[in-house]
């Protein structure tokens, strides 16, 4: 069983490499969104200093719902997720490997990246702490809720936008929490009230989003 | 609405339902007609002045129960979408179809009328407190909802994809609800609670009561209106449905 999720990790990790412009694009983005702030707002420290984490977290929320397509479509479009389905091991688990293999992907290095960019907008090594903690929480629950969506949109015209629609809505409460961390560190109140939701979050939708991933699959494969 | 509660699977066929969905809703839209009547009346000119509001807080009567709507509405729709994906009835799929529109207006007309209830009071139209926020999830879910809906072709794909949808995101009703008690944020804690009573005069409990079941008659009668239109489109090339009097004709 272990073996089988060892496999579909190590799988997706291969494809990915051997299609690299794809993790570039998603990383891409998310330095070139973060980069845009300062030239709209303007360069002043202060308030660059303030927005940071709302934009970090709004761009990094942005980057991985962009990534959301390829979770599931390739292999729907060569019919390896249809045998997948048909698998005598738990759909959950195999579910739970394309995520963890897709947030290895895509999260991660959002997560490594952080600290480079925070320097950009002058954060304190407090708040890139926080930041770099807060996103490596954050960034594996946005891959697991995105998971359900990108699941019911599967084989439709115009998913993408239809993905963002479904799921920014539930995304919300992981940057609340997210940026609402950082700036708690960052003002001096501590972040751990906020740290800890993020992790009961995180676990949460460790449990329930394959399950509805699961049920969506089925429901979009049949 | 209740209909399928007591005969269980009788009236699960759209064939069934139908006609008893017809004969429901003029009774339920009687009924809404004159209960908001009485509300609005009670609550514009029966109803005591407030002594902090002063006449602003009458939009209360309006708010608080398509505020209650907006919540109950979606549970309506997730109690139909679980009855759809466990024993796979066609009518529970249509019903939140049915229902979805009903629920987004409510939250629109919540948030609506927050606003302009929030502009006299705290001096703007919207703040980014945690219950207004999480009605504007509510209402994104809503559209979320009527656009996979809609998206999909195949309307039993479309039923059970969006019935999934609709459970993932019951998560927010809570949320709503309690927000109030977890953050100490700037919209003001219910006035009405099943355990403490209200803390308002009684005439205007029982405006906003009245209200409420109005409202609720309403989304009843619309929401019925709505799948009878539904069965018709969906089930256009069946026998029945070219037997039925109003097609004859």
């Amino acid at each position: 069983m272990f073996k089988a999720f060892y496999i579909v990790v190590m799988r997706d990790l291969l494809l990915a490499m051997r299609n690299r412009s794809d993790i570039l694009t998603t990383l891409f983005f998310f330095i070139i969104s973060i980069s845009l702030f300062p030239l709209g707002i303007g360069p002043e420290m202060d308030t660059l200093r303030e927005i940071a984490p709302g934009v970090f977290w709004v761009a990094a929320l942005l980057a991985s719902m962009l990534a959301l397509e390829r979770l599931f479509a390739i292999d729907f479009a060569d019919g390896t997720l249809e045998q997948l389905l048909l698998t005598p091991q738990p759909t959950t688990l195999l579910v739970l490997a394309k995520v963890l293999a897709h947030w290895l992907i895509t999260g991660v290095p959002l997560v490594l990246l952080s600290p480079l960019l925070g320097l950009q907008y002058d954060l304190s090594s407090e708040a890139i702490q926080a930041l770099m903690l807060t996103l490596l929480l954050g960034t594996p629950s946005l891959s697991l809720i995105g998971a359900i969506g990108a699941a019911l949109t599967l084989g439709l015209r115009g998913g993408g936008v239809l993905v963002s629609l479904l799921v920014l809505p539930l995304y919300i409460p992981v940057l609340i929490f997210g940026a609402g961390a950082v700036e708690a560190t960052v003002s001096g109140l501590g972040g751990a009230g906020h740290i800890s939701m993020l992790g009961a979050i995180l676990l949460l939708s460790l449990v329930m989003a394959p399950l509805a991933t699961v049920a969506a699959l089925r429901v979009s494969a049949e | 609405m209740s209909s399928n509660k007591f005969n269980w699977f009788k009236f699960s066929s759209p064939a069934t339902f139908y006609p008893l969905a017809g004969k429901m809703v003029p009774w339920f839209s009687g009924i809404a007609v004159i209960l908001i009547f009485i509300g609005l009346y009670m609550g514009f000119f029966v109803a005591p002045t407030d002594y902090k509001q002063g006449e602003g807080y009458r939009i209360i009567f309006v708010h608080v129960p398509a505020s209650w709507m907006s919540m109950f509405i979606y549970l309506v729709m997730a109690f139909w979408a679980i009855l759809g994906l466990v024993f796979n009835t066609r009518v529970s799929g249509m019903m939140v179809q049915a229902l979805a529109p009903t629920g987004a207006m409510f939250t629109f007309l919540a948030l609506w009328t927050g606003a302009f209830w929030g502009k006299p009071m705290w001096g703007t139209w919207w703040v980014w407190d945690a219950r207004l926020t999480s009605e504007l999830i509510l209402f994104f879910l809503y559209i979320g909802y009527i656009a996979l809906h809609s998206s999909i072709d195949d309307n039993r794909r479309a039923d059970r994809a969006s019935a999934i949808l609709v459970l993932v995101g019951v998560v927010n009703i809570p949320i709503i609800y309690y927000s109030v008690k977890w953050w100490n944020t700037l919209h003001q804690g219910a006035s009405v609670s099943v355990k403490s009573g209200s803390s308002m005069a009684s005439t205007m409990l029982l405006a906003m009561l009245i209200m409420a079941l109005g409202f609720w008659a309403y989304s009843i009668a619309v929401s019925l209106a709505r799948v009878r239109s539904v069965i018709l489109e969906r089930e256009r090339d069946t026998y029945w449905v070219s037997e039925l009097a109003e097609i004859k004709r």
